[in-house]
């Protein structure tokens, strides 16, 4: 009887410790799913689904508060891979909040641009350079497309131009080979 | 427009089949000269209904048929079931059998290259599991083509005096039938054996080697399969034999008799259903053999083949995912 | 004189077809009126344009200068006249244009200055510049800039391979170079040894050209050795030829640097030694024209040279029906003739209906397993291919998808037809692509945050200034009236309202003092246009005082 206490007693000590060595060792930092939603939004930081910018919206995800089909710049795709990390249903991109469009960079008219900052403090990721009365410019590599540029402008001089396919960005296409189109 | 490589040097699928289709010729030829020309019916009959079941599927799934027709692996697959199944099965047997690795086992599944189950070996399970009787019959020897004939349009039936047992089910049912006193070297002396094997199965078994040297010689199967296949069950039986020969036939009789070498060079080497990977095929084809062994001595089938295939077809992906080679570069150190 | 061979993996033997352009020696051909030299004709970056439109250029002139840690320089193959800096087509399976000096040419190739470099007493560095700004580039189809891969490694090199296999059907450049100009070839794999430092020089060639051979031993001296490699494709890629010759494999993503060994191809030795000896950049290289040709055979060609003028010159039968750059396993349909020749074109092949038939319709895999047979990087090709088609990227990966070096053996034993080499090349693309805009995402995400910090960090630091000037005023208010209880009661709000009119009144200084720059000597409508929206801000400012937030 005593024996056999003992060695429940042992075995649940044991247990215990291992459990609490484990706490201690593998001890997860912050959230890890917000990072990994994080990780497949684009980081456009456009603010089409509703938040101001990808981490918040990724931690809305994260809580239930939004649905996963609520970013037009991660597309389809995007949308696919959010419902593959979170094991829900797929649905299609919800159209309230934009649709999926080519990739493109906003452009200043330089000609008309007057030096007014607004769209300097509107860009997300601080990819225009300019000051006060001075003509602005948008550093291509850094823009991500997210428009939120065009509309502050007091003189439209903001358009988004689609990104030209080059030499070194074009991709070999999947093939299209008619299946058995002789026999 | 098609990009590089422009040059193209290949057999086509098609040139590989009709390989296949000829390999099998020297086996045919030899089952008809000890087994009569019933057989030649049967692998008509499989034929026909496995060229107007693969059409009407191709049609159904919208694939182009000529194209797909013309690549003759349905003929194939017919072909091995008509020589797996008994010769005088009657005619309805054979056809139900083709539609059923036609139609279930390769199209249901996507069609050929997708399917995960070799087609003719899931026939011939499905008919040995709902037709155990008349997939016991195999002719007596001296029967005529107009007997055979007879059984497989469909004739009265059963007659014991012209139906026989396989060597493996005369060996199965001797030693069941002698308890404890039986031995397998008496067994073996009844009309059922013959040289090494069961009688006039050895030829067959001989013809189906042939042609399997054809196949390995023009590089249409690898020498992995057929010889792990053949090693396992020799060694397999080998041992069972060496520890109790009164109760195990010998290896040599292992390997002349039931399928063994119709599956060893035809049926493990089934590129689509079968593992792809050099040692894969190694534990493919001999996980095959050894499975077949023990349920031919241990199980209640007289042979265990098809059973083993299809077993073994199940652990396909897991067996080539452990076994992918090393890649270039990847490999251990080379000096 | 026996060396230790090595074998690698699979490989095909496709019917090499080279007798046909090795009959006659490398030839020359004629000016053409108009040369298209794109800048970026290495890999890395796209070299800048040196020279503007109507600026006359000697024959070796700079025009492009090497941008960037890897990159080579371009040179006007002949003298004449700029003629446009433009995009035009490039000879790229694309067709898509990209940045090119058009030069007209005046037929007098006249050369700039030229002096032999006294490499000997140069520094290392000092020379690796000098082959950068001669445009220095590997000739065997990878277009790397040589001067890279001529710095020593951390570890000791100890063999410098030079490759001479050229195991491609049709194409016969290097051959007939190394039947021809042995000798520089030998010279420059001499300085590229001395650079290097290396103990040996292995040069391998494909037991097919026994005169190269032949010629190439006669040239060698100490320490060097031509040896005779099976011919078997792709013995020419260069980790093929590393086992063959030395047995090391190295793996995707390592470079033969790591083992101790460098590889360079002949033609690039050949340059190398020209550019040291005459101080000649890579302004021409030799092209195998062949196919369905009436005179197949080699010629020395400008870069820049029109594909068409080249082609001219075999004399293409008339039932051609495309053009490759490269050879029929590697090679592609060049989308447009008009494209240049570049330092990377070893051949032009003329294709026919017959020559290179179109491929028989594709049919499903049967897992059949004669492409992994055949796979020189020990691949299973069918496996990446069932990823490749279910978009299973990271698997592809996995299956270690980048050690393919896109030889196309699988494609050319598949006997379903299947163009693997296409499926791969696909998955690569997308993978590059995601790997790509997963850079251009973290960056976004980088700034974003760095941006909301400022942000923050402002806010506060506004808030703390704040906080200071309203103290020192109460100070002030408290020294100037230390009693009374009811204005001590919104000191601080008093303060507040003093700051923001004084702010307001530095602000509307600062409005009319300033005027905006790139908004001088406008037309009378675009002023006009901007003087309504001052109007429209100056209303807008009248309502709301804060300034928009980011939303």
């Amino acid at each position: 009887m005593i024996e056999a206490l003992l060695v429940m007693a042992g075995i649940a000590l044991a247990l215990g410790a291992v459990l609490g060595f484990a706490a201690v060792r593998f001890k997860v930092q912050g959230d890890p799913l917000v990072d990994k939603i994080d990780a497949i939004l684009p980081q456009t930081q456009c603010g089409q689904c509703g938040f101001p910018g990808c981490r918040p919206y990724a931690n809305a995800i994260a809580d239930g508060e939004a649905d996963i089909n609520q970013c037009p710049p991660g597309g389809d795709e995007g949308v696919r891979k959010l419902a593959d990390l979170l094991g829900r249903e797929y649905k299609p991109l919800n159209e309230e909040h934009g649709v999926e469009k080519p990739k493109a960079v906003a452009m200043i008219d330089e000609q008309t641009c007057i030096g007014c900052t607004l769209c300097i403090q509107a860009c997300p990721v601080d990819a225009i350079v300019g000051a006060a009365k001075q003509m602005h410019t948008v550093v291509e590599a850094e823009c991500t497309g997210c428009e939120l540029c065009v509309a502050p402008c007091p003189v439209d001089c903001i358009t988004m131009e689609p990104l030209p396919e080059t030499v070194q960005s074009w991709k070999w296409k999947y093939p299209t080979i008619p299946i058995g189109k002789a026999a | 427009m098609s990009h590089s490589p422009y040059l193209r040097d290949s057999r086509s699928v098609r040139q590989i089949m009709l390989h296949v289709l000829a390999a099998l010729l020297p086996g045919i030829a030899a089952y008809v000269w000890q087994f009569g020309a019933g057989i030649l019916l049967q692998l008509l009959l499989a034929s026909l209904t496995a060229v107007a079941a693969e059409a009407a599927m191709l049609k159904l799934r919208g694939k182009p048929i000529g194209l797909y027709l013309g690549d003759l692996s349905a003929i194939v697959t017919a072909w091995l079931i008509a020589l797996s199944l008994p010769p005088i099965g009657p005619w309805w047997m054979i056809v139900v059998a083709t539609l059923c690795a036609i139609v279930v086992a390769k199209h249901l599944y996507g069609g050929l290259g997708q399917n995960p189950f070799n087609p003719a070996m899931v026939a011939f399970c499905v008919m040995i599991v709902a037709f155990p009787s008349l997939m016991s019959q195999w002719p007596a020897a001296g029967l005529d083509l107009s007997q055979q004939l007879d059984l497989i349009l469909g004739g009265s039936r059963p007659l014991d005096a012209i139906t026989a047992a396989t060597p493996l089910d005369a060996l199965r049912t001797g030693l069941r039938t002698g308890g404890a006193d039986a031995r397998v070297a008496e067994i073996v002396q009844g009309p059922a054996f013959g040289l090494i094997g069961g009688s006039g199965w050895e030829w067959v078994a001989a013809g189906f080697a042939l042609g399997g040297i054809h196949l390995l010689w023009q590089r249409i199967i690898s020498w992995h399969l057929p010889a792990a296949f053949l090693l396992t069950m020799a060694l397999t039986a080998l041992l069972l034999w060496g520890m109790h020969p009164e109760r195990f036939a010998s290896p040599l009789l292992h390997l002349a008799s039931g399928g063994t070498l119709l599956a060893a060079f035809f049926i493990v080497t089934d590129p689509v259903s079968g593992a792809t990977t050099p040692k894969g095929k190694l534990v493919f084809a001999g996980g095959a053999a050894f499975i077949a062994y023990m349920i031919r001595s241990f199980g209640n089938y007289p042979d265990g083949i098809a059973f083993a295939v299809l077993l073994m077809n199940i652990c396909v992906p897991l067996i080539d995912m452990y076994t992918q080679p090393a890649v270039f570069g990847h490999k251990r150190r080379s000096s | 004189m026996l060396h230790k061979l090595f074998t690698f993996h699979g490989g095909v033997r496709p019917d090499s077809r080279k007798s046909d352009s090795t009959q006659a020696p490398i030839a020359a051909l004629p000016l053409p009126a108009e040369l298209v030299v794109p800048l970026h004709q290495s890999i890395g970056g796209t070299p800048r344009p040196l020279v503007r439109v109507g600026d006359r250029v000697l024959k070796g002139e700079r025009i492009g200068a090497a941008e960037g840690a890897v990159s080579a320089a371009v040179h006007a193959p002949t003298s004449g006249i700029v003629k446009a800096i433009e995009p035009r087509t490039m000879p790229h399976p694309s067709g898509l244009p990209a940045s090119c000096v058009v030069i007209e040419t005046d037929g007098e190739e006249r050369w700039i200055e030229r002096e032999p470099v006294p490499w000997k007493s140069m520094k290392g560095d000092e020379l690796r510049d000098f082959l950068r700004d001669t445009g220095i580039v590997g000739l065997g189809g990878a277009t790397f800039p040589s001067h890279i891969k001529l710095r020593p490694g951390a570890k000791p090199t100890h063999t410098l391979v030079l490759n001479g296999a050229e195991c491609e059907p049709f194409i016969t450049c290097d051959d007939l170079l190394m039947r021809e100009r042995a000798g520089e070839i030998i010279r420059g794999a001499g300085i590229m040894a001395q650079m290097l430092a290396v103990e040996r020089v292995l040069i391998g060639v494909e037991d097919n050209k026994p005169d190269a051979i032949a010629a190439m031993r006669a040239a060698a001296g100490d320490g060097i050795e031509v040896v005779a490699i099976p011919t078997l494709y792709p013995a020419g890629g260069e980790k093929q030829l590393l086992r063959v010759l030395t047995g090391v494999e190295v793996p995707a993503g390592r470079r033969p640097l790591d083992f101790g060994l460098q590889c360079f191809n002949v033609g690039t030795a050949y340059r190398v030694a020209r550019a040291i000896d005459q101080a000649e950049p890579l302004i021409s290289r030799v092209v195998t024209v062949a196919g369905n040709v009436d005179r197949p055979g080699n010629f020395e060609v400008l870069i820049g040279t029109p594909i068409d003028a080249l082609l001219a010159a075999g004399r293409p039968r008339p039932d051609t029906d495309r053009v490759l750059m490269g050879g029929p396993m590697m090679g592609f349909a060049l989308p447009s003739t008009a494209a240049p020749v570049v330092k990377a074109t070893n051949c032009v092949l003329a294709g026919s209906p017959s020559l290179l038939p179109p491929p028989p319709p594709e049919m499903a895999c049967i897992r059949c397993g004669t492409c992994a047979a055949h796979c020189p990087a020990d691949l299973q090709p069918f496996e990446l291919y069932w990823f490749g088609r279910s978009h299973n990227f990271g698997k592809a990966q996995e299956y270690h998808l980048f050690d393919c070096i896109e030889c196309g053996c699988c494609s050319y034993v598949c006997p379903s037809h299947i163009p693997l080499v296409d499926y791969f090349r696909f998955t690569k693309g997308e993978i590059w692509a995601r790997e790509r805009e997963k850079a251009a995402a973290d960056l976004a995400r980088e700034r974003f945050e760095a941006r909301n910090e400022r942000q923050e960090r402002e806010k506060r630091e506004k808030a703390e200034r704040l906080a200071a000037k309203a103290e020192a005023t109460r100070k002030k208010l408290a020294t100037t009236e230390p009693t009374g209880e009811a204005a001590a009661a919104s000191p601080a709000e008093e303060a507040k309202k003093a700051l923001i009119a004084a702010a307001l009144e530095r602000a509307k200084q600062q409005k009319s003092s300033v005027k905006p720059r790139n908004t001088d000597n406008l037309p009378a409508d675009k002023q006009a246009e901007i003087d309504q929206i001052e109007a429209r801000r100056a209303g807008a400012e009248g309502r709301t005082v804060e300034p928009p937030e980011t939303p």
